[in-house]
């Protein structure tokens, strides 16, 4: 039996939590210099987890540059953010990301999580919070399958829960 | 198993992603009210079997309290709607005058609709 997918935990990645008003220009311009992508629609991924931005709720953005670009990405934004009534806060360090690669991918979320992961219902830059087993986390569908991002804290228990999801033959659920 | 559509992410989310908040659309009684309302505010709920009016919130997504109508005894989701409102929008009092004619909760449906 062959493991569904690659599971490999990403090394540290630049992540800014950004809350405030989505639909101001302000926002929009601090979310164009950090990123170059627009504000994303609810449940959508702008860019990649290199450098991208994530829709995270009405009033939240998780924006993702390379880790060395944070301190700077911060500086930029609380800049062109002053006198708003917003929060740009540093988390890079309080996350841990997953890349789970290859074609049986849904399989391996679809154990673990109380979502639709059918092709036709989440696509290529779709995004979910949710819930993988009993902690909180993140994910986004990518060409080459998806990244999962949840607290560091939980890390290790993420990294084991998707190593043993991927421990299954395929149902074939997904085509 | 009851799966409501969070109202802020467009997301069907299943009851294990959501955290229940009790009845919706109480009104607050504090200092200087009557000792009978403040009884009311903390403690008296109605217990419907039928149509009911819930706060749940969206814990392991977006984190967001919203409304929610629902069947007690059939689990029927009649609809979802964001918190910041003090009675249910029209068109889902329709939904539920549409399929459970004469229906009324607390100072909603009956004869005022």
């Amino acid at each position: 039996m062959s493991d569904l997918a690659t599971i490999t935990r990403a090394d540290a990645r630049g992540m800014i939590t950004l809350r405030g008003d989505l639909a101001s220009a302000a926002m929009k311009k601090a979310v164009k210099a950090a990123t170059g992508q627009a504000v994303p629609k609810p449940g959508k991924i702008a860019g990649d987890g290199a450098r991208g931005v994530l829709w995270m709720s009405p009033d939240e953005l998780l924006v993702m540059v390379p880790y060395a670009d944070v301190a700077q990405t911060l500086a930029a934004m609380d800049k062109t953010l002053t006198g708003q009534h917003y929060l740009a806060a540093d988390v890079s360090d309080a996350r841990a990301v997953f890349t789970v690669a290859g074609d049986h991918a849904r399989e391996v979320l679809a154990r673990l999580c109380p979502v639709d992961l059918h092709a036709d219902s989440f696509a290529i830059g779709d995004a979910r919070r949710t819930r993988f087993a009993q902690v909180a986390a993140a994910f986004w569908a990518h060409e080459a399958g998806f990244d999962v991002v949840c607290f560091r804290s939980v890390g290790d228990y993420m990294d084991g829960l998707l190593r043993n999801a991927a421990k299954a033959s395929p149902t074939g659920a997904f085509g | 198993m009851l799966t409501l559509n969070c109202p802020y992410c467009g997301v069907d989310a299943e009851e294990t992603e959501l955290s229940p908040g009790g009845e919706a659309h109480l009104k607050r009684f504090g200092p200087g009210s009557s000792e009978e309302a403040f009884e009311g505010y903390l403690f008296v709920r109605e217990n419907p079997k039928g149509v009911h009016f819930e706060r749940w919130r969206h814990a392991y997504g977006c984190g967001k309290w919203f409304h929610a109508a629902r069947c007690t005894m059939t689990l029927e989701v009649f609809g979802t709607y964001p918190a910041q409102t003090f009675e249910p929008p029209k068109d889902i009092k329709d939904k539920i005058t549409a399929k459970r004619p004469g229906w009324a909760w607390r100072d909603f449906g009956g004869d005022g609709a």
